[in-house]
């Protein structure tokens, strides 16, 4: 396995009128492809931050993010954004559906930047939500979703497109355990079955367990090396 | 067409409103399809193609001053004239003012100057054999369920009877139709013996209201016109020719400036819409910032997500656009047919049609743009964490 995400020296600044706030420092990381790597670290420490960096979400100050050979830190954002769709599947704590479209049209959005038929985009999102265990909600709502069954619809968006990488920011945060375990063990499978490499950031430890590799981040830096944990 | 169904669920993500809205769109449009019904009809009065070869001749100081008989002779004469006619305005009430319709009386060849109007042979011969004979449009005829052989009793406003009475009937001995639909508006008139008139009336003996001449080169009107009104210079009777379509056009200007007017309306009507629908697209994106940053994040463009509130912006108005004229044509048609010329109204066809949905789409472009651009610009990290 070849490194997937290069990182060196990042840094993000925030400049809020005359406040300059450094939410990552220097950073050095790199991240295996097909690993599932958690970030943790207390609120404010830049986790969230060095996952948006990573996903294409916004641009470093400093530095610089290579993700499968290329370099997306010096990217205008309407490269960006054409690299988001075809490389990075996200997963957000609120699920953050279209509440006025059906699962399977929820499914189907990425799919809408792609040349793909309607045909062949209602079939790949229903493989996606056959993967994910709900083909038979396909037409729901996701008001007439469960807080898990929405987020696995949320999972299904992220990977109908087949992306290089899942980013998953707190995927669990806003479920009870149950549901919660569920969405992890299918990350897992996704991971471990299918080869997609995950970033998720999350404060639970119990969560941070289903990853192969846990990461520390405290005021901006990186306390710890990845480890390998037991999976 | 693929971002269609995208667009049309966010137009409906808050249905109430949405419908609420629409209803706003559907009011102001249906105001527009009949006020421009209205300025079309009043533009048109002096556009239509026939008449191109007809001028008409009128008192130079008023449209209601009498001219002399004695000039027709004297206009034949003038070199490039087919035909002269000459006509009188008698302004009869039919029943009740409420039923208003023109009412004139004409030489007997003077249906002879309008081929563009279609009246058998027969028709015209029993026209010009009765004294009392009346000829009129169809449409008038269908609105009044009037038949060849009934009686027409008219109350005079201006020319009482030489008798004192006010009241003169005529023998409907013909109908006649406009050859071109566009036309179908001529219809509503009601043409009765000028001979009769000129014997029975009180007042205007061996006078006319106009005279109406056919010309032989339409190439030369300016000249014929100019020679028809030497022939009363410096009279006390002076006249004015132009073409009938300059006549008519003048002769509407009179009532009012109908452009100026609808255009006033339809002014305040569209800056309240726009006032309206805006504050509802600003609303709906506002909402929407999270769900906007969600098809950022997954690599919807700057540009697309511009596009798509923009298109949801036209949509709205060309929803509720279509609707309205629709709704438009079909009172415009319930009333042409009830009230038949009493209200001047053109069909809601093509150029209104057009116009409309040209105004559609400016305004959803208008009322779209800043929420669009508000969009466009969104950060995604901000609007994701609320901010």
């Amino acid at each position: 396995m070849g490194v997937l995400v290069e990182i060196r020296k990042l840094s993000k600044v925030y400049e809020r009128g005359k406040e300059r706030l450094e939410v990552l420092h220097h950073v050095d990381l790199d991240i295996e492809q097909g690993d599932f790597l958690a970030l943790m670290g207390p609120s404010g420490s830049g986790k969230t931050t060095l996952l948006n960096l990573i996903g294409g979400l916004d641009s470093p100050t400093e530095g610089s993010l290579t993700v499968a050979g290329q370099r997306i830190d010096n990217l205008g954002e309407g490269a960006l954004a054409k690299w988001r769709a075809g490389h990075v599947g996200f997963v957000f704590q609120f699920y953050n559906l279209l509440p006025m479209l059906s699962a399977r049209k929820n499914v189907e959005l990425p799919l809408l930047l792609t040349r793909l038929s309607a045909a062949q985009r209602k079939r790949n999102a229903g493989v996606a939500l056959d993967l994910v265990g709900l083909s038979e909600r396909s037409s729901h709502k996701p008001g007439e979703l469960s807080g898990g069954q929405q987020q696995r619809v949320a999972i299904a968006r992220a990977i109908v497109s087949d992306p290089t990488l899942l980013v998953c920011d707190e995927p669990t945060g806003d479920l009870d355990r149950n549901s919660a375990e569920e969405i992890l063990r299918l990350l897992q499978q996704l991971n471990r079955d299918h080869g997609k490499t995950i970033i998720m950031v999350t404060h639970d430890p119990k969560a941070a367990e289903y990853a192969r590799h846990v990461l520390h981040l405290d005021k901006g830096t990186l306390v710890e090396q990845p480890e390998a944990l037991q999976v | 067409m693929k971002y269609f169904h995208l667009i049309w669920s966010a137009l409906f993500r808050r249905k109430t409103r949405t419908v609420f809205t629409l209803l706003s769109v559907l009011a102001a449009f249906l105001l527009f399809g009949l006020l421009d019904s209205v300025r079309t009809a009043f533009a048109n009065a002096g556009g239509s193609v026939a008449g191109v070869d007809r001028l008409i001749t009128v008192s130079k100081v008023s449209f209601t001053m009498a001219l002399p008989k004695s000039l027709l002779p004297r206009i034949e004469a003038v070199p490039g004239i087919a035909q002269v006619s000459y006509a009188n305005w008698f302004g009869g009430i039919y029943q009740d003012p409420k039923n208003f319709f023109p009412n004139e009386a004409v030489a007997e060849n003077f249906l002879d100057l309008y081929p563009e109007w279609s009246l058998s042979d027969a028709e015209r011969t029993a026209f010009k054999g009765t004294r009392t004979g009346a000829v009129v449009g169809a449409t008038l005829a269908r609105k009044f369920n009037w038949k060849l052989g009934d009686k027409i009793p008219l109350q005079a406003t201006i020319f009482p009877q030489k008798d004192g009475s006010n009241t003169w009937t005529f023998d409907l001995v013909g109908i006649f139709h406009a050859k071109d639909p566009k036309l179908e508006g001529q219809e509503n008139v009601l043409f009765f013996n000028w001979s009769y008139f000129d014997e029975a009336s009180r007042f205007r003996n061996g006078s006319v209201g106009w005279y109406a001449t056919k010309l032989s080169d339409r190439g030369r009107a300016d000249q014929v016109a100019q020679a028809i009104d030497r022939l009363s210079a410096d009279s006390d009777h002076e006249t004015k020719t132009q073409s009938e379509q300059a006549f008519t056009a003048a002769l509407v200007s009179q009532f009012a400036d109908i452009g100026l007017i609808v255009g006033a309306i339809m002014g305040a009507v569209f800056f309240t819409l726009v006032l309206l629908t805006g504050n509802t697209m600003a609303q709906a994106v506002r909402e929407r910032v999270p769900e906007l940053a969600v098809l950022k994040t997954i690599g919807f463009s700057n540009k697309s997500v511009l596009g798509l509130v923009l298109s949801e912006s036209v949509l709205l108005l060309v929803l509720g656009g279509v609707i309205g004229l629709a709704v438009a044509g079909v009172v415009v048609g319930i009333v042409r047919v009830k009230l038949g010329a009493t209200v001047p109204l053109a069909r809601v066809g093509g150029p209104i049609w057009l116009r409309g949905l040209a105004l559609m789409v400016v305004i959803g472009f208008i009322v779209g743009v800043l929420p669009a651009i508000r969009g466009m610009r969104l950060r995604i990290v901000d609007a994701l964490s609320g901010r």
